[in-house]
């Protein structure tokens, strides 16, 4: 099991986990990936992780179902099969409400799903790494990638002087494979 | 970690003499704007009856809403809500205010509600008669008057006795009448919309209409404790409300907004749908001779907090937040306008005049003076609330 690409460090307390992060960063070394079986807050700004551009693609894409929706209504009661209801216009905004707000939400909704599978690399047939199978129950992981050999010894003893309860060498799991 | 700061901003609020200096200046400008336009515009018994009315509802609104904004958060065991709970409290509190406001309207009920004239009513209205009759409604009226200024006032009372009896039942009590006033409310909110506005076109009924009026209401009232909240920061208080607070704040006006626009188009919808004379009249009157408005109102009350608020940005900016507020307060106002000068004042007297806006500034100032003067009785923080620390370690999603 000894590899020399990861070491991880287990934590069971989030409040733990991010003094852990912060000191990490303190003595200099890069953090690849944290695990940890909930959102937890104040994480991504330890992290330094920008935040998402997703909502842009919800309002770019829910724009376009809205448009979309409301000129293919006024092209087709208007242009391609004029039908009279009731006596009103052919043009009839309000009529028309109902149908262009679904597809704003609907267009909205399956962009960002879709989206956030694709930056995420998720979905169907994805190949997931899990790094330790008791992050998906209650633990916590601080994942660190060895980019230089000589540094690895340092690495294990600083995760293990900062409170991790098991530091280890870590070659991943796939998914796939596992199952 | 948040210990230390707390302290700090639990000063207690100091209205500033200055402020009582604007706010009678706002009023003795709105009073004479009022006198002025009273004279000047010839203003009949209608238009007088149909302002009272207007800004009587508008204010009794703000403390209804407030109270239910926080009514509704101390059930749901919301922690954010603390931070700003006695904004809102401040405002319900000041229900009697809205109730004096609004009591008056039984001297003008003749040039308000032409049901009130017993003998010349037709077929219908004799129909309608054993629920729109004077001695009933003005029963209903101390009747629902009664009920909100007794639940909204035990439960301030029991939240200022939380400030030195940190006992928990204190909280559950206050979730008891909590829990009573959102009941009671949710009767009362609908039949008081049906009772006073509603009934200016006693013909005409819209079974959404108390939903209407009560989302109408809600978006009003949280315009107005961002307005509040904000200004307090201007004046070096509520520092513990952060950019999160706000954010959510700025969710809530968002949220609401659209639900006032969905009911909007949901009542509008059926009846220009259905195109029966007895239920259009409703739209044509007020679309014929108040167009101009008509579609304002639904810029600002809707487009103007949706596209305004639509990003996170906007919602975490308490400046911006205060103008899209203060856009929502006046939108409310004319959509309230809306609601009864076509059918209590015509097309042909009805305009916004001198007399219309000196009136709302001569109300909004006092109503004013006395939430401020309210805030200043009180912790601006109920600091023994069980969720007083949550309140603060508290962060959105990014």
């Amino acid at each position: 099991m000894k590899s020399n690409k990861y070491i991880t460090g287990l934590f069971w307390d989030d409040t733990e986990l991010i003094k852990a992060i912060k000191e990490l960063q303190d003595k200099g070394i890069a953090i690849f990936d944290v695990r940890t079986p909930f959102p937890v807050h104040g994480l991504d700004d330890v992290l330094k992780l920008k935040r998402s551009r997703l909502p842009r693609l919800g309002f770019v894409a829910g724009a376009i179902g809205g448009i979309l929706a409301f000129w293919f209504q006024s092209w087709v009661f208007t242009t391609s099969w004029p039908l009279n209801f009731g006596g009103k216009p052919f043009f009839s905004v309000p009529s028309f409400i109902p149908v262009t707000f679904e597809m704003t939400v609907l267009f909205a909704a399956i962009s960002l799903v879709v989206g956030f599978l694709i930056k995420s690399g998720l979905g169907p047939g994805a190949e997931n790494i899990i790094f330790d199978e008791r992050t998906t129950d209650d633990a916590f992981l601080i994942v660190v990638k060895i980019t230089d050999t000589s540094q690895s010894d340092k690495i294990f003893e600083v995760l293990t002087s900062v409170g991790a309860s098991e530091v280890k060498h870590v070659e991943p799991i796939k998914t796939d494979t596992h199952a | 970690m948040h210990n230390a700061s707390i302290k700090e901003f639990t000063k207690d609020f100091i209205f500033p003499k200055k402020g009582t200096t604007v706010l009678t200046i706002a009023l003795v400008i709105g009073f004479l704007m009022t006198v002025v336009g009273y004279f000047v515009g010839g203003i009949d018994g209608h238009r007088f009856w149909a302002n009272i009315l207007l800004n009587g509802f508008l204010i009794i609104g703000l403390s209804l809403g407030a109270g239910f904004f926080v009514a509704v958060h101390l059930i749901a065991e919301s922690g954010w809500q603390t931070s700003v709970q006695r904004i809102g409290e401040a405002i319900a509190s000041r229900i009697w205010l809205g109730a004096l406001m609004i009591i008056p309207i039984i001297l003008g009920v003749h040039s308000l509600y032409h049901w009130s004239h017993t003998e010349e009513l037709d077929a219908l209205l004799k129909m309608k008669e054993p629920y729109l009759n004077l001695p009933f409604f003005v029963i209903r009226m101390f009747v629902y008057l009664a009920g909100w200024i007794f639940l909204l006032g035990k439960i301030r009372q029991v939240s200022l006795m939380t400030d030195t009896n940190p006992d928990i039942k204190l909280f559950y009590r206050l979730r008891t009448y909590s829990a009573l006033f959102v009941v009671f409310f949710a009767i009362t909110s609908s039949t008081a919309s049906w009772d006073w506005l509603m009934s200016i076109d006693a013909h005409w009924f819209s079974t959404l209409y108390g939903w209407y009026t009560f989302v109408g209401i809600f978006v009003n009232s949280i315009a107005v404790i961002i307005i509040f909240l904000v200004v307090l920061q201007k004046m070096g208080y509520m520092e513990h409300v952060n950019n999160e607070h706000m954010h959510d704040l700025g969710k809530y006006l968002f949220g609401f907004s659209i639900f006032w626009a969905y009911l909007w188009i949901s009542q509008y919808l059926l009846i220009w749908y259905a195109n029966i004379p007895e239920e259009t009249t409703y739209f044509v009157t007020r679309i014929k001779g108040f167009e101009t408005l008509f579609y304002v109102n639904l810029i600002v009350c809707f487009l103007a907090p949706f596209f305004g608020l639509m990003s996170r940005g906007n919602k975490r900016k308490s400046d911006w937040l205060l103008y899209v507020s203060i856009v929502v307060f006046m939108g409310h106002w004319i959509d309230t306008y809306l609601a009864i000068m076509p059918g209590a004042v015509g097309a042909e007297h009805a305009h916004i005049g001198l007399f219309e806006i000196g009136m709302t500034v001569m109300y909004v100032s006092v109503f004013t003076w006395f939430v401020f003067k309210a805030l200043t009785k009180a912790r601006l923080v109920p600091e023994n609330h069980p969720f007083y620390k949550e309140s603060f370690d508290y962060e959105n999603i990014k």
